[in-house]
């Protein structure tokens, strides 16, 4: 590959996506607790199928946002333990293709959570999965964008004391488009709203396309920092 | 905004106390002239605002609390934009003079976000007959408020300041950035669940009213002014501390000539600072 930039972003891609795979995190604890999130839902909302099908795609969302924060932390969190963050800078690799490869291992697993939570609405909200262009390619334009934000917060919370209670006060107010947004797309892909979902993607899209750009002039002055 | 002797701490090498001597205040002869300009307006804006201005046809008195509703929300957007020229001059400059305007700014913002907010809602009430109802630009408001509460609490994180200004002045810029987006997603968003947004400010505005509000605006921006030179001058002094304060006080603690104490006092010092 003559681009250094994303030869550099598909070995911290790997690096992550193989920690991952042998550590087992998102599969073993993240997609469970997205699952709970959507039996907590049920509770809260009595059942009600009605009430259910009306608010699926609005509970879906609020499900990826929060287990996806549990990725976007573990990401880092890996980053921290043993000086891997000096070995990260020290490394020679462009602080851009770091952020990439981070973004997009961050959106792999983002991504898993997604498939499987909507197995759990299409089960057990009853959800007939209409529209499905229109979904993956929410799901597709949401993910970027939340990933890139992720890793800059991530990032730039990492190696902080207080980074827990930090990151979602950081994260789930900048991600607030992205919800209305991808909520809005869901809702006319479901059929239970009529509004046209592809304007709602191009809006993810513009989000995505944004905050990348933003990740890649930034996140090396935030590596070099510490 | 220059920086008068003041502003530093005093050369004398007392031995009065421990503690670097910084200025008893921070007011120069330009911040006492903006404070008693922005007095004086802020008590016509009271006379005009509450007394001389003439009630709304249709909303009553409740239409006075727009003279500081408007303003804040005015001043909360300049201090914003202001934090996020910081936060680039800090990224590409490293001035601390740029991080330091950033952060005072930003304190203020949220401060005129959440004015524009409390008396939006008290304007609500009595308007539409609810504290909150999801509009287009409260909304928004409310994100903006949100969104730079978490930019503060990155500031006050006990770090190195060099880490802490860089990554304050990325939020700062993700956060920015944030704002046509979030105003953008969410007017989208309300105007397909209602027809328009209610109108606050009537096009045939009398006369008196249109004076008191633009006086609002004026008094909000002096206040800005005054408040952002009193609030960067506490920030520099304080980096001044940080940086110099540390010098000063191992030279006194050395100048104590006791050699036995001088290694305890030594961290003594880098623990209270």
């Amino acid at each position: 590959m003559s681009v250094p930039l994303l030869a550099d972003s598909r070995l911290v891609a790997g690096k992550d996506l193989r920690l991952e795979w042998r550590s087992r995190v998102t599969t073993n604890q993240v997609a469970p607790f997205a699952i709970l999130v959507l039996v907590l839902f049920g509770f809260a909302l009595d059942a009600d199928a009605a009430l259910l099908d009306r608010a699926t795609a609005g509970l879906y969302w609020i499900a990826v946002l929060f287990s996806g924060l549990l990725a976007i932390q573990r990401s880092f969190a890996i980053e921290a333990v043993d000086g891997t963050r000096d070995a990260l800078r020290l490394s020679g690799l462009d602080p851009g293709g770091i952020f990439l490869g981070k973004s997009a291992a961050v959106a792999a697993q983002l991504l898993t959570l997604e498939v499987v939570l909507l197995g759990g609405v299409a089960i057990l909200y009853g959800t007939d999965l209409a529209g499905v262009g229109l979904l993956a390619a929410t799901c597709l334009a949401a993910t970027v964008g939340i990933a890139a934000v992720g890793c800059l917060y991530g990032a730039l919370a990492a190696g902080l004391r207080v980074r827990e209670t930090l990151l979602p006060l950081l994260l789930l107010p900048v991600l607030a488009p992205v919800l209305i947004a991808a909520t809005r797309a869901f809702e006319a892909a479901l059929g239970t709203v009529g509004v046209n979902g592809w304007a709602w993607v191009t809006l993810l899209a513009v989000f995505a396309t944004t905050y990348t750009a933003l990740g890649l002039a930034c996140f090396g002055s935030l590596l070099e920092d510490s | 905004m220059t920086l008068s002797a003041t502003t530093r701490p005093p050369a004398a090498t007392g031995d009065a106390g421990p503690a670097p001597g910084p200025p008893a205040h921070t007011g120069s002869s330009g911040s006492r002239v903006l404070g008693t300009l922005t007095i004086v307006g802020v008590v016509a804006l009271v006379a005009f605002g509450l007394v001389i201005s003439p009630a709304d046809v249709n909303q009553g008195d409740a239409v006075r609390l727009m003279y500081i509703h408007v303003p804040a929300a005015i001043i909360a957007y300049l201090a914003f934009f202001v934090t996020a020229v910081g936060s680039v001059m800090w990224l590409v400059r490293k001035s601390t003079w740029w991080d330091l305007v950033a952060a005072s700014s930003a304190e203020i913002g949220v401060l005129g976000t959440g004015i524009c907010l409390v008396t939006g809602m008290v304007w609500g009430r009595p308007t539409w007959g609810a504290y909150w109802i999801w509009d287009a630009r409260l909304t928004t408001t409310a994100l903006l408020f949100l969104l730079f509460c978490g930019y503060l609490a990155i500031r006050r994180i006990p770090a190195d300041p060099a880490v802490r200004n860089q990554r304050a002045a990325v939020a700062g810029l993700i956060a920015f950035v944030d704002v046509p987006i979030v105003h953008f997603a969410v007017s989208w968003w309300r105007s397909l669940h209602q027809d328009a947004t209610i109108s606050r400010l009537d096009p045939t505005i009398d006369g008196l009213m249109l004076f008191t509000l633009m006086l609002g605006m004026v008094v909000f921006l002096l206040g800005y002014l005054w408040l952002m030179v009193h609030r960067f001058r506490i920030a520099w002094m304080e980096d001044r501390i940080d940086d110099v304060g540390l010098d000063r006080a191992l030279d006194e603690r050395r100048a104590e000539g006791q050699p036995q104490p001088v290694a305890a006092a030594e961290t003594d010092t880098v623990g209270a600072l």
